[in-house]
Protein backbone atom coordinates (compact mmCIF):
# COMPACT_ATOMS: atom_id res chain seq x y z
CA UNK A 1 0.00 0.00 0.00
CA UNK A 2 1.01 3.10 -1.15
CA UNK A 3 1.41 5.48 2.05
CA UNK A 4 -0.13 8.45 0.62
CA UNK A 5 -3.35 5.93 0.21
CA UNK A 6 -2.99 5.19 3.64
CA UNK A 7 -3.03 8.79 5.11
CA UNK A 8 -5.59 9.79 2.95
CA UNK A 9 -8.02 7.23 4.15
CA UNK A 10 -7.25 7.48 7.36
CA UNK A 11 -7.82 11.30 7.13
CA UNK A 12 -11.29 10.26 5.44
CA UNK A 13 -11.88 7.90 8.37
CA UNK A 14 -11.42 10.50 11.45
CA UNK A 15 -13.06 13.45 8.81
CA UNK A 16 -16.50 10.58 9.62
CA UNK A 17 -15.70 9.86 13.38
CA UNK A 18 -15.87 14.02 13.77
CA UNK A 19 -19.19 13.75 11.46
CA UNK A 20 -20.40 11.38 13.34
CA UNK A 21 -19.88 14.13 16.55
CA UNK A 22 -21.66 16.97 14.62
CA UNK A 23 -24.31 14.71 13.44
CA UNK A 24 -25.25 13.50 17.21
CA UNK A 25 -25.17 17.02 18.54
CA UNK A 26 -27.42 18.18 16.09
CA UNK A 27 -30.42 15.06 16.41
CA UNK A 28 -29.93 15.88 20.63
CA UNK A 29 -30.48 19.61 19.53
CA UNK A 30 -33.20 18.97 17.38
CA UNK A 31 -35.08 16.84 19.61
CA UNK A 32 -34.57 18.95 22.59
CA UNK A 33 -36.74 21.58 20.87
CA UNK A 34 -39.53 19.20 21.21
CA UNK A 35 -42.32 20.81 23.15
CA UNK A 36 -43.64 19.81 26.40
CA UNK A 37 -42.41 18.97 29.71
CA UNK A 38 -41.36 14.96 29.53
CA UNK A 39 -42.00 14.24 33.50
CA UNK A 40 -45.37 16.05 33.14
CA UNK A 41 -46.15 13.92 30.20
CA UNK A 42 -45.06 10.93 31.76
CA UNK A 43 -47.18 11.16 34.32
CA UNK A 44 -50.47 12.49 33.08
CA UNK A 45 -52.75 15.20 33.95
CA UNK A 46 -53.32 14.22 37.71
CA UNK A 47 -49.66 14.33 38.83
CA UNK A 48 -48.94 16.25 41.89
CA UNK A 49 -46.21 19.19 41.37
CA UNK A 50 -43.70 17.33 44.01
CA UNK A 51 -44.08 14.15 41.72
CA UNK A 52 -43.32 16.07 38.29
CA UNK A 53 -40.14 17.74 40.00
CA UNK A 54 -39.13 14.33 41.85
CA UNK A 55 -38.92 12.54 38.09
CA UNK A 56 -37.39 15.42 36.80
CA UNK A 57 -34.70 15.30 39.51
CA UNK A 58 -34.71 11.19 38.70
CA UNK A 59 -34.24 11.87 34.81
CA UNK A 60 -31.52 14.60 35.31
CA UNK A 61 -33.74 16.95 33.35
CA UNK A 62 -32.41 19.77 35.72
CA UNK A 63 -28.98 19.26 34.32
CA UNK A 64 -27.90 21.99 31.72
CA UNK A 65 -27.87 20.59 28.28
CA UNK A 66 -24.47 19.84 27.50
CA UNK A 67 -24.25 17.70 30.53
CA UNK A 68 -27.01 15.41 29.68
CA UNK A 69 -26.05 15.40 25.56
CA UNK A 70 -22.47 14.22 27.18
CA UNK A 71 -24.35 11.61 28.88
CA UNK A 72 -26.82 10.23 26.31
CA UNK A 73 -23.53 10.05 24.35
CA UNK A 74 -21.79 8.01 26.83
CA UNK A 75 -24.74 5.71 26.71
CA UNK A 76 -24.79 5.24 23.31
CA UNK A 77 -21.22 4.19 23.30
CA UNK A 78 -21.75 1.08 26.34
CA UNK A 79 -24.54 0.31 24.20
CA UNK A 80 -27.43 1.77 26.46
CA UNK A 81 -29.84 3.56 24.56
CA UNK A 82 -31.91 4.87 26.74
CA UNK A 83 -35.70 3.39 27.66
CA UNK A 84 -38.89 4.89 25.53
CA UNK A 85 -40.98 7.26 27.19
CA UNK A 86 -44.12 5.86 25.67
CA UNK A 87 -44.36 2.26 27.34
CA UNK A 88 -41.45 2.67 29.86
CA UNK A 89 -39.49 -0.49 27.23
CA UNK A 90 -35.67 -0.49 27.01
CA UNK A 91 -35.73 1.21 23.32
CA UNK A 92 -32.43 -1.28 22.36
CA UNK A 93 -35.66 -3.97 22.42
CA UNK A 94 -37.86 -1.94 20.26
CA UNK A 95 -35.42 -1.36 17.54
CA UNK A 96 -33.40 -5.07 17.60
CA UNK A 97 -36.34 -6.80 15.63
CA UNK A 98 -37.12 -4.05 13.53
CA UNK A 99 -33.51 -3.21 12.36
CA UNK A 100 -33.31 -6.80 11.41
CA UNK A 101 -36.79 -6.22 9.43
CA UNK A 102 -35.41 -2.75 7.51
CA UNK A 103 -31.99 -4.53 6.54
CA UNK A 104 -33.67 -7.38 5.44
CA UNK A 105 -35.52 -5.28 3.07
CA UNK A 106 -32.47 -3.39 2.19
CA UNK A 107 -30.39 -6.55 1.32
CA UNK A 108 -33.08 -7.75 -0.49
CA UNK A 109 -33.50 -4.64 -2.78
CA UNK A 110 -29.87 -4.31 -3.26
CA UNK A 111 -28.89 -8.30 -4.18
CA UNK A 112 -31.98 -6.92 -7.08
CA UNK A 113 -31.43 -3.87 -8.07
CA UNK A 114 -27.77 -3.64 -7.89
CA UNK A 115 -26.92 -6.04 -10.88
CA UNK A 116 -29.95 -4.66 -13.07
CA UNK A 117 -28.82 -1.53 -12.54
CA UNK A 118 -24.77 -2.21 -13.56
CA UNK A 119 -26.17 -4.20 -16.50
CA UNK A 120 -28.28 -1.69 -17.84
CA UNK A 121 -25.82 1.90 -16.85
CA UNK A 122 -22.91 -0.26 -18.75
CA UNK A 123 -25.05 -1.39 -21.98
CA UNK A 124 -26.61 2.11 -22.24
CA UNK A 125 -22.85 3.47 -22.15
CA UNK A 126 -22.05 1.19 -24.58
CA UNK A 127 -24.71 1.75 -27.26
CA UNK A 128 -24.87 5.63 -26.26
CA UNK A 129 -26.95 7.55 -28.72
CA UNK A 130 -29.41 4.34 -29.11
CA UNK A 131 -32.97 4.02 -29.15
CA UNK A 132 -32.45 1.65 -26.41
CA UNK A 133 -30.01 4.18 -24.42
CA UNK A 134 -32.50 7.12 -24.94
CA UNK A 135 -35.27 4.51 -23.44
CA UNK A 136 -33.53 3.83 -20.51
CA UNK A 137 -32.86 7.44 -20.14
CA UNK A 138 -35.95 8.99 -20.30
CA UNK A 139 -37.12 6.13 -17.83
CA UNK A 140 -34.22 7.17 -15.21
CA UNK A 141 -35.35 10.93 -15.59
CA UNK A 142 -38.79 10.16 -14.94
CA UNK A 143 -38.27 8.21 -12.32
CA UNK A 144 -35.76 10.56 -10.35
CA UNK A 145 -37.89 13.46 -10.95
CA UNK A 146 -40.84 11.82 -8.80
CA UNK A 147 -41.16 11.54 -5.19
CA UNK A 148 -41.05 8.27 -3.99
CA UNK A 149 -44.65 7.95 -2.45
CA UNK A 150 -45.30 8.13 -6.21
CA UNK A 151 -43.60 5.49 -7.45
CA UNK A 152 -44.99 3.60 -4.32
CA UNK A 153 -48.87 4.67 -5.28
CA UNK A 154 -47.76 3.46 -9.36
CA UNK A 155 -46.43 0.47 -8.22
CA UNK A 156 -49.11 -0.06 -6.10
CA UNK A 157 -52.07 0.48 -9.19
CA UNK A 158 -50.15 -1.37 -11.70
CA UNK A 159 -49.63 -4.64 -9.84
CA UNK A 160 -52.72 -4.50 -7.01
CA UNK A 161 -55.62 -2.76 -8.49
CA UNK A 162 -55.16 -3.57 -11.99
CA UNK A 163 -52.96 -6.64 -12.38
CA UNK A 164 -54.19 -8.28 -9.29
CA UNK A 165 -51.30 -9.98 -8.96
CA UNK A 166 -50.26 -8.56 -5.85
CA UNK A 167 -51.87 -7.72 -2.04
CA UNK A 168 -51.75 -4.07 -1.45
CA UNK A 169 -50.46 -3.43 1.62
CA UNK A 170 -47.58 -6.15 3.54
CA UNK A 171 -47.49 -8.28 5.53
CA UNK A 172 -51.36 -8.78 5.54
CA UNK A 173 -51.37 -12.13 4.21
CA UNK A 174 -49.68 -14.89 5.24
CA UNK A 175 -45.69 -15.46 4.70
CA UNK A 176 -45.41 -19.12 5.95
CA UNK A 177 -45.53 -20.33 2.37
CA UNK A 178 -42.42 -19.24 0.00
CA UNK A 179 -45.41 -17.75 -2.61
CA UNK A 180 -46.79 -15.65 0.47
CA UNK A 181 -43.27 -14.66 1.38
CA UNK A 182 -42.76 -13.32 -1.93
CA UNK A 183 -45.69 -11.23 -2.68
CA UNK A 184 -45.43 -9.76 0.39
CA UNK A 185 -41.37 -8.60 0.15
CA UNK A 186 -42.38 -7.72 -3.74
CA UNK A 187 -44.17 -4.39 -3.62
CA UNK A 188 -41.62 -2.84 -1.31
CA UNK A 189 -38.82 -4.10 -2.71
CA UNK A 190 -40.13 -2.92 -6.73
CA UNK A 191 -40.15 0.40 -5.30
CA UNK A 192 -37.30 0.66 -3.48
CA UNK A 193 -35.13 -1.20 -6.89
CA UNK A 194 -36.90 1.78 -9.12
CA UNK A 195 -35.36 4.25 -6.42
CA UNK A 196 -31.90 3.51 -6.32
CA UNK A 197 -31.46 1.96 -9.30
CA UNK A 198 -32.46 5.16 -11.35
CA UNK A 199 -29.28 7.03 -9.55
CA UNK A 200 -27.24 3.55 -10.05
CA UNK A 201 -28.02 3.80 -13.69
CA UNK A 202 -27.15 7.26 -14.39
CA UNK A 203 -23.56 7.53 -12.44
CA UNK A 204 -22.89 3.95 -13.81
CA UNK A 205 -23.66 5.46 -17.11
CA UNK A 206 -21.45 8.55 -16.70
CA UNK A 207 -18.88 6.67 -15.49
CA UNK A 208 -18.30 4.35 -18.27
CA UNK A 209 -18.84 7.62 -20.84
CA UNK A 210 -16.09 9.38 -19.42
CA UNK A 211 -13.97 6.43 -19.64
CA UNK A 212 -14.57 5.86 -23.32
CA UNK A 213 -13.84 9.29 -23.84
CA UNK A 214 -9.74 8.73 -22.83
CA UNK A 215 -7.23 8.84 -25.38
CA UNK A 216 -6.85 4.87 -25.74
CA UNK A 217 -10.48 4.36 -25.74
CA UNK A 218 -10.45 6.12 -29.13
CA UNK A 219 -7.69 3.93 -30.29
CA UNK A 220 -9.20 1.01 -29.69
CA UNK A 221 -11.51 2.28 -31.54
CA UNK A 222 -9.00 3.22 -34.58
CA UNK A 223 -8.14 -0.74 -33.75
CA UNK A 224 -11.11 -1.76 -35.04
CA UNK A 225 -12.34 -4.01 -32.04
CA UNK A 226 -16.03 -3.79 -31.28
CA UNK A 227 -18.40 -2.09 -28.76
CA UNK A 228 -18.64 -4.51 -26.56
CA UNK A 229 -14.61 -5.54 -26.72
CA UNK A 230 -14.25 -1.73 -25.97
CA UNK A 231 -16.30 -0.94 -23.22
CA UNK A 232 -16.06 -4.69 -21.24
CA UNK A 233 -12.32 -5.16 -21.91
CA UNK A 234 -10.86 -1.85 -22.17
CA UNK A 235 -13.02 0.83 -20.38
CA UNK A 236 -14.77 -1.59 -17.73
CA UNK A 237 -11.54 -1.75 -15.82
CA UNK A 238 -10.69 1.59 -15.20
CA UNK A 239 -13.84 2.40 -14.66
CA UNK A 240 -14.80 0.09 -11.87
CA UNK A 241 -13.56 2.37 -8.82
CA UNK A 242 -15.89 5.14 -10.27
CA UNK A 243 -18.57 2.62 -10.38
CA UNK A 244 -18.61 1.01 -7.04
CA UNK A 245 -18.44 4.70 -5.87
CA UNK A 246 -21.75 5.50 -7.44
CA UNK A 247 -22.93 2.10 -5.98
CA UNK A 248 -21.88 2.78 -2.23
CA UNK A 249 -23.99 6.22 -2.81
CA UNK A 250 -26.74 5.27 -4.53
CA UNK A 251 -27.21 2.29 -1.41
CA UNK A 252 -27.67 5.03 0.72
CA UNK A 253 -31.06 6.71 -1.19
CA UNK A 254 -32.11 3.17 0.41
CA UNK A 255 -32.26 5.81 3.59
CA UNK A 256 -34.74 8.29 2.35
CA UNK A 257 -36.90 5.73 -0.08
CA UNK A 258 -37.38 3.19 2.91
CA UNK A 259 -39.07 6.21 5.37
CA UNK A 260 -41.43 6.68 2.60
CA UNK A 261 -41.90 2.75 1.49
CA UNK A 262 -42.06 1.10 4.93
CA UNK A 263 -45.11 4.04 5.61
CA UNK A 264 -46.88 3.39 2.56
CA UNK A 265 -46.76 -0.34 2.87
CA UNK A 266 -47.21 -0.35 6.37
CA UNK A 267 -43.52 -2.19 6.83
CA UNK A 268 -42.67 -3.41 10.46
CA UNK A 269 -39.01 -1.71 10.13
CA UNK A 270 -37.41 1.24 11.85
CA UNK A 271 -38.17 3.54 9.95
CA UNK A 272 -41.87 3.33 10.17
CA UNK A 273 -40.94 2.77 13.92
CA UNK A 274 -39.44 6.03 13.85
CA UNK A 275 -42.08 8.31 12.30
CA UNK A 276 -44.66 6.65 15.06
CA UNK A 277 -42.35 7.29 17.35
CA UNK A 278 -42.15 11.29 16.15
CA UNK A 279 -45.96 11.34 16.39
CA UNK A 280 -45.89 10.07 20.14
CA UNK A 281 -43.31 12.32 20.81
CA UNK A 282 -40.96 9.54 22.17
CA UNK A 283 -37.57 11.28 22.71
CA UNK A 284 -35.05 8.70 23.23
CA UNK A 285 -36.31 5.93 20.11
CA UNK A 286 -36.48 9.45 17.74
CA UNK A 287 -32.91 9.69 18.72
CA UNK A 288 -31.49 6.14 18.29
CA UNK A 289 -33.72 5.47 15.67
CA UNK A 290 -31.88 9.15 13.85
CA UNK A 291 -27.98 7.90 15.32
CA UNK A 292 -28.43 4.96 13.20
CA UNK A 293 -30.00 6.13 10.15
CA UNK A 294 -27.00 8.78 10.29
CA UNK A 295 -24.72 5.70 11.26
CA UNK A 296 -25.61 3.96 7.52
CA UNK A 297 -25.53 7.20 5.85
CA UNK A 298 -21.87 7.81 6.86
CA UNK A 299 -20.62 4.40 6.55
CA UNK A 300 -21.90 4.61 3.04
CA UNK A 301 -20.75 7.80 1.84
CA UNK A 302 -17.54 6.96 3.94
CA UNK A 303 -16.82 3.52 1.59
CA UNK A 304 -17.94 5.42 -1.38
CA UNK A 305 -15.14 8.37 -0.62
CA UNK A 306 -12.48 5.26 0.40
CA UNK A 307 -13.12 3.50 -2.94
CA UNK A 308 -12.80 6.69 -4.88
CA UNK A 309 -9.55 6.86 -3.39
CA UNK A 310 -7.84 3.84 -3.34
CA UNK A 311 -9.30 3.24 -6.92
CA UNK A 312 -7.49 6.81 -7.86
CA UNK A 313 -4.88 5.44 -10.56
CA UNK A 314 -2.70 8.43 -9.66
CA UNK A 315 -2.09 7.12 -6.30
CA UNK A 316 -0.73 3.66 -7.41
CA UNK A 317 2.67 2.41 -7.15
CA UNK B 1 -10.45 22.45 -29.42
CA UNK B 2 -10.93 23.62 -32.87
CA UNK B 3 -14.24 20.92 -33.10
CA UNK B 4 -15.78 22.22 -29.50
CA UNK B 5 -15.93 25.68 -30.11
CA UNK B 6 -17.85 25.26 -33.13
CA UNK B 7 -20.81 23.18 -31.65
CA UNK B 8 -20.63 25.61 -29.07
CA UNK B 9 -21.18 28.25 -32.06
CA UNK B 10 -23.32 26.16 -33.61
CA UNK B 11 -25.60 25.69 -30.37
CA UNK B 12 -25.65 29.68 -29.31
CA UNK B 13 -28.09 30.36 -26.88
CA UNK B 14 -30.96 28.86 -28.65
CA UNK B 15 -32.83 26.30 -27.12
CA UNK B 16 -34.51 23.01 -28.17
CA UNK B 17 -38.49 21.97 -28.81
CA UNK B 18 -38.46 20.05 -25.37
CA UNK B 19 -36.51 22.72 -23.77
CA UNK B 20 -39.32 25.18 -24.87
CA UNK B 21 -41.58 22.68 -23.96
CA UNK B 22 -40.71 22.25 -20.85
CA UNK B 23 -40.23 25.75 -20.10
CA UNK B 24 -43.52 26.47 -21.69
CA UNK B 25 -44.94 23.76 -18.53
CA UNK B 26 -42.81 25.41 -15.79
CA UNK B 27 -44.43 28.85 -16.53
CA UNK B 28 -47.73 27.85 -16.82
CA UNK B 29 -47.54 26.23 -12.84
CA UNK B 30 -45.80 29.74 -12.27
CA UNK B 31 -48.60 31.69 -13.70
CA UNK B 32 -51.48 28.95 -11.73
CA UNK B 33 -49.40 29.40 -8.27
CA UNK B 34 -49.72 32.94 -8.92
CA UNK B 35 -53.11 33.97 -10.25
CA UNK B 36 -54.80 29.95 -9.83
CA UNK B 37 -56.93 31.17 -6.85
CA UNK B 38 -59.05 33.49 -9.68
CA UNK B 39 -59.63 29.99 -11.79
CA UNK B 40 -60.80 27.66 -9.29
CA UNK B 41 -64.65 26.44 -10.13
CA UNK B 42 -65.80 25.35 -6.49
CA UNK B 43 -64.14 27.38 -3.39
CA UNK B 44 -61.12 24.15 -2.46
CA UNK B 45 -62.51 23.80 1.33
CA UNK B 46 -66.16 23.55 0.15
CA UNK B 47 -67.91 19.95 -0.19
CA UNK B 48 -69.98 20.19 -3.59
CA UNK B 49 -70.67 16.33 -3.93
CA UNK B 50 -72.43 14.04 -2.40
CA UNK B 51 -70.65 10.99 -3.70
CA UNK B 52 -66.71 11.09 -2.26
CA UNK B 53 -64.27 9.73 -4.93
CA UNK B 54 -66.17 10.94 -7.74
CA UNK B 55 -65.09 10.55 -11.05
CA UNK B 56 -63.98 12.90 -13.41
CA UNK B 57 -67.29 14.70 -15.41
CA UNK B 58 -68.02 17.64 -16.88
CA UNK B 59 -69.11 19.35 -13.37
CA UNK B 60 -66.26 18.32 -11.68
CA UNK B 61 -63.01 17.75 -14.37
CA UNK B 62 -60.70 16.34 -12.45
CA UNK B 63 -63.17 14.69 -9.70
CA UNK B 64 -64.14 14.88 -6.18
CA UNK B 65 -61.95 14.34 -3.18
CA UNK B 66 -62.66 11.97 0.33
CA UNK B 67 -64.99 14.63 1.31
CA UNK B 68 -66.58 15.21 -1.73
CA UNK B 69 -64.36 18.73 -2.53
CA UNK B 70 -63.76 19.68 -5.92
CA UNK B 71 -60.18 18.27 -6.90
CA UNK B 72 -59.71 21.15 -9.75
CA UNK B 73 -59.66 23.81 -7.01
CA UNK B 74 -57.86 21.94 -4.82
CA UNK B 75 -54.89 21.26 -7.05
CA UNK B 76 -55.15 25.05 -8.41
CA UNK B 77 -54.85 26.10 -4.99
CA UNK B 78 -52.22 23.40 -3.78
CA UNK B 79 -50.00 25.03 -6.88
CA UNK B 80 -49.22 28.14 -4.75
CA UNK B 81 -48.48 25.80 -1.83
CA UNK B 82 -46.21 23.38 -4.02
CA UNK B 83 -44.62 26.38 -6.15
CA UNK B 84 -44.63 29.25 -3.19
CA UNK B 85 -42.68 27.19 -0.84
CA UNK B 86 -40.19 25.39 -2.74
CA UNK B 87 -38.85 28.63 -4.48
CA UNK B 88 -38.94 30.42 -1.43
CA UNK B 89 -36.84 27.91 0.22
CA UNK B 90 -34.50 27.33 -2.74
CA UNK B 91 -33.59 31.74 -3.56
CA UNK B 92 -32.93 31.64 0.32
CA UNK B 93 -31.17 28.42 0.50
CA UNK B 94 -29.17 29.35 -2.58
CA UNK B 95 -28.23 33.18 -1.86
CA UNK B 96 -27.12 31.77 1.53
CA UNK B 97 -24.59 28.86 -0.25
CA UNK B 98 -23.39 31.08 -3.14
CA UNK B 99 -22.64 33.80 -0.46
CA UNK B 100 -20.72 31.86 1.91
CA UNK B 101 -19.76 29.59 -0.99
CA UNK B 102 -17.66 32.40 -2.57
CA UNK B 103 -16.78 34.12 0.42
CA UNK B 104 -14.81 30.75 1.41
CA UNK B 105 -13.36 30.53 -2.00
CA UNK B 106 -11.85 34.25 -2.05
CA UNK B 107 -11.02 34.88 1.36
CA UNK B 108 -9.90 31.56 2.09
CA UNK B 109 -7.62 30.21 5.83
CA UNK B 110 -9.70 28.95 8.64
CA UNK B 111 -12.87 30.64 7.26
CA UNK B 112 -13.27 28.27 4.56
CA UNK B 113 -12.28 25.36 6.37
CA UNK B 114 -15.03 25.92 9.47
CA UNK B 115 -17.46 26.33 7.01
CA UNK B 116 -16.89 23.46 4.94
CA UNK B 117 -16.16 21.40 7.86
CA UNK B 118 -19.70 22.22 9.12
CA UNK B 119 -21.67 22.49 6.24
CA UNK B 120 -20.10 19.17 5.31
CA UNK B 121 -21.59 17.76 8.43
CA UNK B 122 -24.74 19.25 8.24
CA UNK B 123 -24.64 17.38 4.64
CA UNK B 124 -24.22 13.74 6.57
CA UNK B 125 -27.77 13.90 7.56
CA UNK B 126 -30.21 12.54 5.42
CA UNK B 127 -32.38 15.12 4.05
CA UNK B 128 -35.55 13.55 4.92
CA UNK B 129 -34.52 12.36 8.42
CA UNK B 130 -33.22 15.94 8.95
CA UNK B 131 -36.95 17.29 8.07
CA UNK B 132 -38.40 14.53 10.09
CA UNK B 133 -36.70 15.76 13.60
CA UNK B 134 -37.10 18.93 12.96
CA UNK B 135 -40.44 19.48 11.41
CA UNK B 136 -41.83 17.19 13.99
CA UNK B 137 -40.03 18.97 16.98
CA UNK B 138 -40.93 22.47 16.65
CA UNK B 139 -44.52 21.59 14.80
CA UNK B 140 -44.88 22.56 11.04
CA UNK B 141 -45.89 25.89 9.72
CA UNK B 142 -45.25 27.57 6.37
CA UNK B 143 -42.04 29.50 7.14
CA UNK B 144 -40.73 26.44 9.66
CA UNK B 145 -40.77 24.37 6.54
CA UNK B 146 -39.34 27.25 4.15
CA UNK B 147 -36.50 27.49 6.85
CA UNK B 148 -36.03 23.93 6.99
CA UNK B 149 -36.00 23.08 3.38
CA UNK B 150 -33.71 26.27 2.93
CA UNK B 151 -30.89 25.06 5.62
CA UNK B 152 -31.08 21.17 4.39
CA UNK B 153 -29.99 22.57 0.82
CA UNK B 154 -27.53 24.94 1.86
CA UNK B 155 -24.76 22.79 1.66
CA UNK B 156 -24.79 22.04 -1.20
CA UNK B 157 -25.41 24.85 -2.81
CA UNK B 158 -22.17 26.11 -0.83
CA UNK B 159 -20.02 23.16 -2.05
CA UNK B 160 -21.22 23.74 -5.56
CA UNK B 161 -20.72 27.57 -5.49
CA UNK B 162 -17.31 27.06 -3.56
CA UNK B 163 -15.76 24.65 -5.96
CA UNK B 164 -16.69 27.14 -8.94
CA UNK B 165 -15.28 30.13 -7.52
CA UNK B 166 -12.50 28.64 -6.00
CA UNK B 167 -11.38 28.21 -9.67
CA UNK B 168 -12.35 31.42 -10.61
CA UNK B 169 -10.30 32.98 -7.73
CA UNK B 170 -6.81 31.73 -8.93
CA UNK B 171 -7.60 33.14 -12.07
CA UNK B 172 -5.38 36.06 -12.85
CA UNK B 173 -7.93 39.15 -13.50
CA UNK B 174 -9.04 38.13 -10.06
CA UNK B 175 -5.23 38.72 -8.55
CA UNK B 176 -4.92 42.03 -10.32
CA UNK B 177 -7.61 43.30 -8.56
CA UNK B 178 -6.64 42.01 -5.57
CA UNK B 179 -3.36 43.89 -6.38
CA UNK B 180 -5.44 47.10 -7.25
CA UNK B 181 -6.30 46.80 -3.48
CA UNK B 182 -10.22 46.07 -4.07
CA UNK B 183 -12.15 44.56 -1.00
CA UNK B 184 -14.25 40.92 -0.40
CA UNK B 185 -17.57 42.27 -2.09
CA UNK B 186 -16.52 43.54 -4.64
CA UNK B 187 -14.51 40.87 -5.78
CA UNK B 188 -17.18 38.96 -5.08
CA UNK B 189 -19.71 40.85 -6.78
CA UNK B 190 -18.06 42.13 -9.39
CA UNK B 191 -15.22 39.30 -10.65
CA UNK B 192 -16.72 36.06 -9.45
CA UNK B 193 -20.09 36.04 -9.80
CA UNK B 194 -20.47 37.21 -13.00
CA UNK B 195 -18.08 34.24 -14.72
CA UNK B 196 -20.20 31.51 -12.26
CA UNK B 197 -23.75 32.75 -12.68
CA UNK B 198 -24.53 30.49 -15.52
CA UNK B 199 -23.83 26.99 -13.62
CA UNK B 200 -25.10 28.40 -10.40
CA UNK B 201 -28.49 29.08 -11.97
CA UNK B 202 -28.41 25.44 -13.50
CA UNK B 203 -27.55 24.28 -9.71
CA UNK B 204 -30.24 26.37 -8.97
CA UNK B 205 -33.07 24.35 -11.07
CA UNK B 206 -31.70 21.16 -9.40
CA UNK B 207 -32.33 22.36 -5.90
CA UNK B 208 -35.41 23.49 -6.76
CA UNK B 209 -36.43 19.94 -7.75
CA UNK B 210 -34.80 18.27 -4.64
CA UNK B 211 -36.47 20.81 -2.34
CA UNK B 212 -40.31 19.90 -4.23
CA UNK B 213 -40.02 16.49 -3.87
CA UNK B 214 -38.47 16.84 -0.14
CA UNK B 215 -41.72 19.35 0.38
CA UNK B 216 -43.88 16.38 -1.13
CA UNK B 217 -42.44 14.00 0.53
CA UNK B 218 -42.84 15.50 4.17
CA UNK B 219 -46.33 16.37 3.48
CA UNK B 220 -47.05 12.97 1.89
CA UNK B 221 -46.01 11.73 5.86
CA UNK B 222 -48.08 14.22 7.14
CA UNK B 223 -45.29 16.69 8.25
CA UNK B 224 -45.70 19.61 5.34
CA UNK B 225 -48.62 21.84 5.03
CA UNK B 226 -51.05 21.48 7.53
CA UNK B 227 -54.95 20.99 6.73
CA UNK B 228 -57.55 22.81 6.04
CA UNK B 229 -54.71 23.92 3.30
CA UNK B 230 -52.96 21.40 1.13
CA UNK B 231 -50.02 21.50 -1.19
CA UNK B 232 -50.09 18.36 -3.93
CA UNK B 233 -47.97 16.16 -1.76
CA UNK B 234 -51.05 16.41 0.81
CA UNK B 235 -53.52 16.46 -1.27
CA UNK B 236 -52.16 12.61 -2.06
CA UNK B 237 -51.87 11.99 1.34
CA UNK B 238 -55.55 12.80 2.25
CA UNK B 239 -56.87 10.60 -0.86
CA UNK B 240 -54.66 7.77 -0.14
CA UNK B 241 -57.79 5.44 0.56
CA UNK B 242 -58.70 5.81 -3.10
CA UNK B 243 -56.12 4.21 -4.29
CA UNK B 244 -57.22 0.82 -4.36
CA UNK B 245 -59.94 1.85 -6.72
CA UNK B 246 -57.64 4.23 -8.66
CA UNK B 247 -59.96 7.98 -8.09
CA UNK B 248 -58.39 10.84 -9.78
CA UNK B 249 -57.87 12.34 -6.50
CA UNK B 250 -55.19 10.76 -5.55
CA UNK B 251 -53.50 10.04 -9.44
CA UNK B 252 -54.35 13.95 -10.51
CA UNK B 253 -52.01 15.50 -7.68
CA UNK B 254 -49.06 13.18 -8.63
CA UNK B 255 -49.11 13.65 -11.92
CA UNK B 256 -49.04 17.97 -11.17
CA UNK B 257 -45.80 17.00 -9.12
CA UNK B 258 -44.44 14.87 -11.24
CA UNK B 259 -44.85 17.32 -14.63
CA UNK B 260 -43.80 20.05 -12.71
CA UNK B 261 -40.30 18.63 -11.98
CA UNK B 262 -40.04 16.44 -15.24
CA UNK B 263 -40.00 19.69 -16.61
CA UNK B 264 -37.19 21.65 -14.98
CA UNK B 265 -35.12 18.57 -15.37
CA UNK B 266 -35.71 18.03 -19.51
CA UNK B 267 -34.88 22.18 -19.78
CA UNK B 268 -32.01 21.76 -17.30
CA UNK B 269 -30.81 18.80 -19.83
CA UNK B 270 -31.72 20.89 -22.88
CA UNK B 271 -30.08 24.05 -21.64
CA UNK B 272 -27.08 25.37 -24.14
CA UNK B 273 -23.72 23.50 -23.15
CA UNK B 274 -22.17 27.14 -22.74
CA UNK B 275 -24.84 28.11 -19.80
CA UNK B 276 -24.64 24.98 -18.13
CA UNK B 277 -21.38 23.70 -18.40
CA UNK B 278 -19.76 23.02 -15.51
CA UNK B 279 -16.38 22.99 -16.06
CA UNK B 280 -15.81 26.03 -17.74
Amino acid sequence: MNPQVVSLVLGRLGVAVITLVIVSFIVFAATEMLPGDIAQILLGQAATPEAVAGLREAMHLNDPAILRFLRWLGGLLQGDLGKSYANNMPVADLIGGRLANTLKLAAVTSMFAVPVALFLGITTAMYRGSLYDRAVNTLVVGVISVPEFMIATLAVLVFAVWLHWLPALSFTGDTTTLMGLLKAYAMPVITLSFVISAQMIRMTRAAVVETLKMPYAEMTLLKGASKPRIVLRHALPNAIGPIVNAVALSLSYLLGGVIIVETVFNYPGIAKLMVDAVSTRDLPLIQTCAMIFCLGYLILITIADVIAIVSNPRLRK
Amino acid sequence: MASSSLSRGLLGYRVNAVGLVASAVILFWLFIALFGGQFTPYPPGEIVDFDYFGPMSGQYWLGTDYLGRDMLSRILMGARYTVGISVAAVLISCFLGVVLGMMAAVIGGWLDTCLSRFLDALNSIPSKLFGLVVVAGIGSSIPVLIGVLAVIYTPGAYRFARALAVNISTMDFVTVARARGERTPYLITQEVLPNILGPVLTDMGLRFVFIVLLLSGLSFLGLGVQPPNADWGSLVRENIGGLSFGAPAVIMPSIAIATLTIAVNLLIDNLPVRIRDRSE
